[in-house]
């Protein structure tokens, strides 16, 4: 690791000005993508500013069926809070199996999401929850968040103070765990948000599999929307063309996958 | 006898240590004027080293030196050996390249050391480490065996024309195919055994430290072997005389074969402690290092055919492999594919004919040697997959072939050198198949095909060769150490006993079974016996331990000494007593005169050995004996693995629902660590088989080269083990032990991959059976049904 200053944000305020003085900063949440890819000297940020004690932001907030979780609620409060647990299981059940135990209890919400992995958990969940993403300058639809991989709308010294949205009729997770590393290989999160019976409102996010980062399916929302049922995927194709293909899995058999595990999900939602 | 003694579950006394985190571990070992090195490393898989620009580097703030590959052999430090000879078929002896610790001329893999940096602190050292500057002329390089042999092939060393190391062969060809001409059926596989990398919980380490007053050295390693360590740095390489060298292997954590070995970090290190004038180096290989320069695993392609009459019976055998020994070879890289490998292709039966053909290659890639089973594992998986396509292709039970080719009569001679001394390859079946409730297996398959999921039940009757030794016999085959182990059994005054041993264990539990033999002979507690491994200034010469050879052998030469100790206190006790020598007796810690009350506690004996007071006429002071074993054959564990596999058609994922072991392990010590040593080497052998692949790109990069990329076996991924023993024992040592270290890594990859093949009804597979791979063959056998 190279040298580098550590410093502890006081509030929000403290945090943007701390970054801005700094030559080269990066926020620090939990630090279990940041501090691996410093220990292997790929990263060298020149100071590293703890967010996580800034004092209430990792509140995990519900108000009937309104979520608001502080960007630095580890995976473990997502997983285990009561009454989000209440409201959107599906995300608690996806928080409780993101990485190990040591990664959920220092792992943090808003650090996932900032981090964007292309195979991270998270941001399929936002996708199909429709949430906002608030930032210490704005706030954000997730669709317009994430951009890329490892790439969101982020800018220099903008951090994520908090995510809400509103819980969904009901939802869930299937994720296929890349065999090592047990990140998504393809993960979706099917979220049924009732709207009306003549236009019920589904939304889809897939993470895991795409070359280009996470994504809604419309094309199975539109298929869901028609029937909420496994089988009615059946007639959906997963391009392979826009596929992730590396030594566990090829554009063909994460194509599959992404079916396979949207099919378990809209089982499970019921 | 006794709670501590032979086949007691004597708890492993090591465990308090090493779970409570006390362990001491050559990176927990610092001294005074400790340095540190980090290695500069080659990012090309192939490349000429153009220029070596340490200027930079060495301004940098406590750098004390910066060392490359021409000084090092310009002080006269010898290239890495590989110390077991073999000669091709032609009888021209094997073409070894020259393996400098640091890189001179070319780098051939990545990861390949350059340069050294030692500085004060490590974090100065790996900053000046970033700063050497190499300039490279990266050159086309070649990753697989296959293309390596291929005309137009890069050529990586001079010594090796078209890059092969050696042709060689074993068995009566001309006899094989004749055997073929008269066969009734013949049966074909084409199989590869995949590639590993060791995984050690403990990372390799050195600590090297000079006195320049002494002139003398002492090493800090993850060894096996420190003894051997020691003879092999001193004569081959000449980094210093045997007495001026000290090794000391201390808590080691786990080596599965990659500690045998003398890496270049350990010569590296020693010699640039002299160099640099300091008091001491030392290096810890991070994962990363560890995935990138530990000797890999394995690595074969085979091609093989079976011949069978009209009756089933096996005529003949014919196999060619080709084995990827990487960029250089490692110490006894060029036994596993041949002596260790070949010398068991005739697995537990009748096979009057066989012929092997091995090629040895150099590629791009890192070293490859011993790992968990060496050569026995690739042997296994390509007898036991040919049992079960030949059984699916003579439309017969695997079971039913299995036992009609089944050797029976001991000793029996194989043709390819193997003596086989004992075994009930029945007893082994009969007990699996019943553990397995294989009878049933129909019923369990029809409730997983309604739940939408295929299932599939395979077997591997393995046999395996642990000891090596006898030392004549691996020296006529070529290997450049003798095999035996040593012994020294000290009874101190007060009765207590330090047993030193030229074995050394990395996570056997030496210090619970040896003592249970002390244990076992005298009636002493545990706790009053002490096991001395690992360190060459306190135990006498010792070979090690790898090929599952310290009960075998080490512990038969703790055997000898123990006769040796026990003949000389009862002559001792006889003079004290006055009675006749043959008439005394030792049990549970006293010294009696059969049949009477008269009688000595055994510490009072041991006493008298020491005051010399009252000693038969004659007869030296003190209790003290060693032995050198050399035992007369190998020996042969045996045993039946059944796998049941639920395969999940959609995602390729493929469940062990259960697996039953049943091994013939010969007299067993201490039944709960021999359970142990099966559950681990089950989950490598099902690693092997479902997960671990070290995938290389094109370019000689390594794919799978951290944690996130190379799946090891987690509890969740292993089923509860059923494991069972039958008893024969070893005719060949004193206790009649066989060894268990390594079966369960060797004996469980076809039967894994025998079960899925079975649930997939085709063979077409390739091992490690990750979802990717299940799902595509369940596609591809899908296609054929659809085709038919
Ligand atoms: C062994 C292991 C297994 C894992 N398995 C999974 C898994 O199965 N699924 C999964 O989804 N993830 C997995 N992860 C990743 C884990 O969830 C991380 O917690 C997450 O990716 C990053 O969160 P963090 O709080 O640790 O962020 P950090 O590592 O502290 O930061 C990550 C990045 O985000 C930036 N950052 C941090 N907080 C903020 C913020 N509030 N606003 C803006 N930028 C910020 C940092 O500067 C840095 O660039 C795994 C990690 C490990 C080590």
């Amino acid at each position: 690791m190279y040298e580098t200053n550590y410093t502890r944000a006081k509030d929000a305020a403290d945090a943007a000005k701390k970054s801005k003085a700094a030559d080269d900063a990066a926020y620090l949440s939990g630090g279990m993508t940041l501090l691996p890819t410093m220990k292997q000297r790929l990263a060298a940020p020149s100071d590293l500013i703890d967010l996580t004690h800034i004092k209430g932001m990792n509140a995990i907030t519900v108000s009937r069926k309104q979520v608001t979780i502080g960007a630095t609620a580890t995976h473990a409060e997502v997983a285990t809070n009561a009454k989000l647990m209440k409201v959107c299981p599906s995300l608690s059940s996806l928080a409780a199996h993101i990485g190990d135990p040591h990664v959920r209890n220092r792992g943090t919400i808003g650090g996932s999401i900032a981090n964007n992995d292309p195979a991270a958990d998270y941001p399929s969940a936002m996708i199909a929850l429709d949430a906002t993403i608030v930032t210490n300058k704005r706030k954000l639809k997730a669709e317009k968040f994430f951009v890329g991989l490892f790439e969101t709308a982020l800018k220099e010294d903008e951090f994520v103070k908090e995510i809400s949205f509103t819980a969904p009729k009901s939802g869930a997770y299937a994720k296929f765990p890349n065999p090592a590393s047990r990140y998504a290989m393809a993960g979706v999160f099917v979220a049924h948000h009732g709207g009306t019976k003549a236009k019920p409102e589904i939304r889809v996010g897939i993470t895991g599999a795409s070359q280009d980062g996470v994504y809604r399916a419309k094309d199975m929302e539109k298929a869901l929307a028609a029937n909420f049922a496994p089988e009615a995927l059946d007639g959906c194709t997963v391009d392979e063309g826009n596929m992730l293909s590396d030594i566990h899995g090829s554009a063909a058999y994460r194509a599959n996958l992404v079916k396979v595990m949207a099919k378990r999900a809209v089982a499970a939602a019921g | 006898m006794g709670v501590e003694g032979i086949g007691a579950r004597v708890l492993r006394k090591e465990d308090k240590r090493f779970i409570t985190g006390k362990g001491r571990y050559t990176d927990d070992h610092n001294v005074q004027g400790q340095h540190y090195a980090v290695f500069v490393r080659s990012p090309h898989a192939y490349a000429k080293i153009k220029k070596i620009n340490i200027k930079n580097a060495m301004k940098m703030p406590g750098i004390v030196g910066i060392f490359d590959g021409k000084q090092l052999t310009g002080d006269g430090i010898g290239n890495i050996i590989c110390g077991w000879m073999v000669h091709s078929k032609d009888g021209s002896p094997m073409n070894m390249g020259a393996w400098s610790a640091l890189a001179t001329e070319y780098v051939r893999y990545v990861g390949d050391a350059v340069a050294v940096v030692v500085g004060e602190t490590l974090a100065q050292a790996q900053a000046a480490a970033e700063a050497v500057d190499v300039d490279y002329k990266v050159l086309k390089g070649v990753v697989s065996a296959e293309e390596a042999m291929a005309s137009g092939a890069p050529q990586l060393h001079p010594e090796a024309a078209n890059n092969i190391i050696f042709d060689w062969e074993i068995g009566d060809e001309a006899a094989t195919d004749a055997a073929f001409e008269s066969a009734a059926n013949v049966v074909e596989i084409d199989i590869r055994n995949n590639r590993l990398v060791p995984n050690p919980m403990e990372p390799r380490a050195a600590l090297a430290q000079y006195d320049a007053a002494e002139d003398h050295f002492t090493l800090h390693t993850t060894s096996q072997n420190p003894h051997v360590a020691r003879l092999v740095l001193s004569a081959f390489y000449q980094v210093a005389p045997e007495n001026k060298l000290r090794v000391i292997a201390p808590d080691v954590g786990g080596g599965f074969g990659a500690k045998i070995y003398i890496y270049p970090e350990e010569i590296v290190c020693l010699w640039a402690a002299k160099k640099a004038g300091v008091e001491a180096i030392k290096w810890t290989a991070d994962r990363g290092e560890a995935f990138l320069t530990d000797a890999h695993g394995r690595d074969h392609v085979s091609k093989a055919r079976m011949a069978f009459d009209a009756n089933n019976k096996i005529v003949g055998l014919k196999v060619e492999t080709l084995a990827n020994l990487g960029a250089y070879m490692s110490l006894f890289s060029s036994s596993v594919p041949t002596y260790l490998y070949a010398t068991l292709l005739s697995g537990q039966y009748n096979i009057p004919n066989i012929h092997a053909n091995v090629k040895t290659v150099y590629t791009n890639t890192v070293p490859v040697d011993a790992y968990r089973g060496a050569g026995r594992p690739e042997a296994t998986y390509l007898v036991e997959r040919m049992m079960t396509t030949a059984a699916r292709q003579l439309g017969i039970d695997p079971a039913e072939l299995r036992r009609t080719n089944f050797v029976r009569e001991f000793p029996h001679q194989t043709p390819v050198i193997m003596c086989y001394d004992a075994g009930d390859f029945d007893a082994s079946l009969d007990a699996a198949m019943k553990a397995s409730d294989y009878a049933n297996f129909g019923k369990r398959k029809a409730k997983s095909e309604k739940k939408g999921m295929m299932r599939g039940i395979g077997m591997s009757c393995y046999i395996e060769a642990c000891g090596i030794a006898p030392s004549a016999a691996v020296g006529s085959l070529g290997a450049g150490v003798g095999l035996w182990e040593s012994a020294e059994v000290r009874v101190n005054p007060v009765g207590t006993v330090e047993v030193l041993t030229g074995s050394h264990s990395h996570g056997q539990g030496h210090e619970t079974t040896f003592a249970q033999l002390v244990s076992d002979r005298f009636g002493l507690p545990s706790e009053n016996i002490q096991i001395v491994h690992g360190d060459t200034d306190k135990v006498q010469f010792g070979m090690g331990t790898y090929g599952s050879r310290s009960g075998a052998v080490g512990m038969s030469a703790i055997e000898k000494a123990l006769d040796k100790v026990e003949a000389k206190a009862k002559k001792i006790a006889a003079h004290m007593l006055e009675a006749a020598e043959g008439d005394i007796e030792i049990k549970d810690g006293e010294v009696s005169v059969k049949g009477t009350d008269k009688k000595l506690g055994w510490h009072e004996v041991c006493l008298g050995a020491y005051t010399g007071h009252n000693l038969p006429e004659g007869m030296e002071p003190g209790l003290k004996e060693g032995a050198f074993y050399d035992p007369t054959n190998f020996t042969f564990p045996a045993g039946c693995y059944i796998c049941e596999v639920e395969i999940d058609p959609n995602t390729g994922v493929t469940s062990i629902e259960q697996f039953v072991a049943a091994d013939d392990f010969g007299k067993i010590i201490n039944p709960m660590i021999v359970e142990g040593q099966v559950h681990g080497g089950l989950a490598q052998g099902i690693g092997q088989a479902l997960m671990e692949n070290a995938t290389y790109d094109a370019d000689g990069q390594l794919l799978a080269a951290s944690y996130m990329d190379y799946q090891m076996p987690r509890a969740a991924d292993l089923p509860n083990f059923q494991v069972s023993t039958t008893e024969t024992l070893c005719p060949g040592n004193p206790l009649g032990i066989k060894g268990c270290g390594e079966a369960g890594a060797i004996g469980s990859p076809p039967a894994v991959i025998n079960a899925i093949t079975d649930a997939l009804g085709h063979n077409e597979l390739a091992m490690p059976a990750t979802p990717q791979n299940v799902w595509a063959a369940v596609q591809a056998g899908g296609m054929k049904d659809a085709a038919e």
